[in-house]
């Protein structure tokens, strides 16, 4: 049987599909304002027996196209699980929502945490971030500070923070320096939501993000421990809806 | 529905402004109320009294005006209802659980104001509550630093504001500080309204206030049933429509409601499917047009099966002792009664960690959602603790206010939460 799940996200549509446990392909494409158009579009030549849509759009897909949906939040538990067996902790940083979320022995979610309204600290804030700071957003992840000079932002909020930037480069600041400080707070806001769950056994950094290496730096280094991250991370939602529809 | 236009002029409406609130509101409760499934019969009722919101009751009230009976206007459920019936009063709870007049509040309080004071304000300011218009005492009470200093201010703008002292803690010098504050309301509805109260007053009025109380626990133990007889949302709407309906009515009504309901839980039947995902509700209360958290939850195919709220358990789960014999004995059984409401203004609350705890068992709750308004300090802070307390279900807590842009985030929360639930069953 081959199955497929799809993940609506805000930046991105994910669709990975399945046979026996194994995937078999994966595509992406834009959100875009079309997102409907752009499902179809993924779907366009795809043969499937079973499909599960998740993630923010999985409504107007359940409404349109007629399939079932499950939260990103049982998505991510069930492709965390399914990239790294031995995973009870996850961390997942997407276009306008973070989450960390807890699992059981048996891979059921326990708790989760999610950010409530806006997309403050989430991909959408390092996206706009990388743009004043005229990075890509592949060069921005990479970033390193050689300075080791600590710069402080205080603010999370995307409009304030880019206030804050331009003062820090009008004061004449280094802007490796002002890109990892602005890492950490990303970072840092994580690791407050990750001390309202219990944080167990294998941690996985999965969604766009996981790809920021400086991201997932900072985390490790605060918790002390290495992260987990697959060579697709943001394969991890749809892969997840996929492994659901094959096993519902 | 009838033309009111002339009354609402009469009162002093901005009759474009509240044309524009009377539609959304139809179309609020269409989409959430009329599509539900499988309701009630006897819901018949209340979809009137909402339809003529602002029309029939308010008619109504205009009239006991007309006739010298005293409006007098309440946010608290602190605020004993029975010295306002003992004059023969007409006792309403006033408009707060819209976004309206944001922008006229917030010229007078900061924008980082908990929804519901923020929407008290509004509502007068923008010229849309015929309630508080027609009030002619309104009720404040210090509950939480945001309702007191607000209250200052509605005063400065409507000139008839009386505080009550809620004391914080619940010693003896506070039971007696208390006890003096009933007393002197009492004064204060005797001096309002130009007579005095009467132990037979205080007789009727205790009886129709308990009438209403044992009605609506009534409709919160036949929600102990699966299926459930009624959906959370229309619960929760009688619990809201008992604030301003005529009290004898609204007994009748929801006694009914609930006769209606006894007959589908003994053949089996309900709202959704037994064995939906159950919810109990704990936390900041909802007013009236607030539906947004039941409709969320339903809409994600679980049943909320109670309201540890304001609106909800606390304002009827206690009746009033109606054995006593004398003014004074009934006015000490009446600040006993109401000290007894456990609000998180008090420190400490442990008893309404012992409610929830109680109620998820009563009900058979399957998770509890914690919910509060957002700047609503108190209940915010409580979370904690009832987290804690919660030890057999899962626990959520949501912040939120009474605008729509969460809608998608809180949506994905809860239905991961009712996932969450069902994984464990």
């Amino acid at each position: 049987m081959k199955t497929a799940g799809i993940d609506i996200g805000s930046r991105f549509i994910k669709l990975a599909l399945v046979e026996k446990g194994q995937l078999l392909s994966f595509k992406k494409a834009d959100t875009s304002f079309t997102p409907l158009e752009r499902c179809q579009e993924l779907l366009r030549g795809v043969e499937t027996d079973r499909i599960i849509a998740t993630g923010y759009g999985r409504h107007l897909f359940e409404v349109h196209l007629g399939s079932k949906t499950i939260t990103e939040i049982k998505a991510f538990a069930k492709g965390a699980r399914a990239l790294f067996p031995e995973c009870r902790t996850i961390i997942d940083i997407g276009g306008q929502d973070t989450k960390v979320i807890s699992l059981d022995e048996k891979g059921n979610v326990r708790k989760f945490e999610m950010n409530d309204r806006c997309a403050a600290g989430t991909g959408k804030f390092l996206e706009i971030m990388a743009k004043t700071l005229d990075y890509s957003m592949k060069d921005f992840g990479y970033v390193t500070s050689t300075s080791n000079k600590k710069i402080q932002i205080n603010s999370m909020c995307t409009v304030f923070a880019e206030s804050e930037i331009v003062s820090l480069i009008a004061k004449g600041e280094n802007r490796e320096d002002i890109a990892v400080a602005l890492h950490r707070l990303v970072a840092n806001r994580v690791l407050s939501m990750l001390k309202r769950i219990p944080v167990e056994g294998d941690i996985v950094f999965a969604g766009g993000c996981a790809k920021n290496q400086c991201l997932k730096e900072l985390i490790e280094y605060a918790l002390g421990k290495p992260i987990h991250v697959a060579d697709n991370p943001e394969i991890t939602g749809a892969l997840g809806a996929a492994l659901y529809a094959m096993e519902n | 529905m009838k033309d009111y236009t002339r009354m609402w002029v009469n009162i002093g409406l901005n009759l474009d402004a509240h044309a524009g609130l009377l539609g959304v509101l139809t179309d609020a409760y269409k989409s959430i109320y009329l599509s539900q499934k499988n309701r009630p019969k006897t819901m018949e009722y209340f979809d009137f009294v909402i339809s003529e919101v602002h029309g029939l009751r308010i008619e109504e009230i205009y009239e006991a005006k007309k006739n010298k009976r005293k409006i007098v206007g309440t946010f608290c459920v602190y605020v004993p209802e029975e010295l306002v019936l003992a004059v023969d009063g007409v006792c309403v709870g006033l408009c707060a659980g819209a976004e309206v007049g944001s922008a006229e509040a917030e010229r007078f309080i900061p924008r980082n104001t908990c929804a519901l004071i923020k929407a008290f304000m509004g509502f007068k300011l923008a010229g849309l509550c015929p309630y508080v218009e027609l009030t002619d005492l309104i009720v404040g009470e210090t509950t939480c630093d945001g309702k007191k200093k607000a209250y200052e201010i509605f005063n400065e703008i409507t000139k008839k504001v009386y505080i009550m002292e809620l004391p914080n803690m619940k010693s003896e010098e506070d039971r007696k500080l208390w006890l003096g504050e009933v007393k002197k309301f009492k004064d204060k509805m005797e001096a309002l309204s130009g007579r005095k109260i009467t132990l037979d007053d205080l007789k009727k009025a205790a009886s129709i206030v308990n009438g209403k109380r044992k009605a609506l626990q009534r409709l919160s133990r036949l929600r102990a049933a699966d299926p459930s007889p009624i959906s959370g949302l229309d619960a929760l709407l009688v619990n809201q429509i008992v604030f301003y309906d005529d009290p004898l009515r609204f007994t009748e009504m929801t006694n009914k409601l609930c006769d209606e309901l006894e007959e589908r839980v003994r053949q089996g039947t309900g709202v959704t499917e037994k064995g939906s995902t159950r919810i109990l509700i704990s936390g900041s209360p909802m007013a009236i047009p607030n539906w947004k958290l039941h409709s969320v939850i339903e809409g994600s195919g679980a049943v909320v099966v109670g309201e540890e709220s304001c609106v909800g358990e606390r304002n009827h789960r206690d009746l009033l002792d109606e054995n006593f014999s004398s003014i004074d004995e009934a006015l000490e059984k009446i600040a006993s009664r109401y000290l007894g409401i456990h609000c998180a203004c008090f420190t400490p609350n442990d008893e309404r960690m012992d409610d929830i705890k109680s109620l998820v068992k009563s009900l058979c709750a399957q998770g509890v959602i914690h919910y509060s308004l957002q700047f609503c300090t108190p209940y915010m802070m409580e979370a904690y603790k009832a987290e804690k307390a919660v030890t057999d279900v899962p626990f959520m807590r949501i912040e939120t206010d009474y605008s729509m842009e969460d809608v998608g985030q809180l949506k994905s929360r809860v239905e991961a939460f009712i996932e969450v639930i069902k994984g464990r069953a």
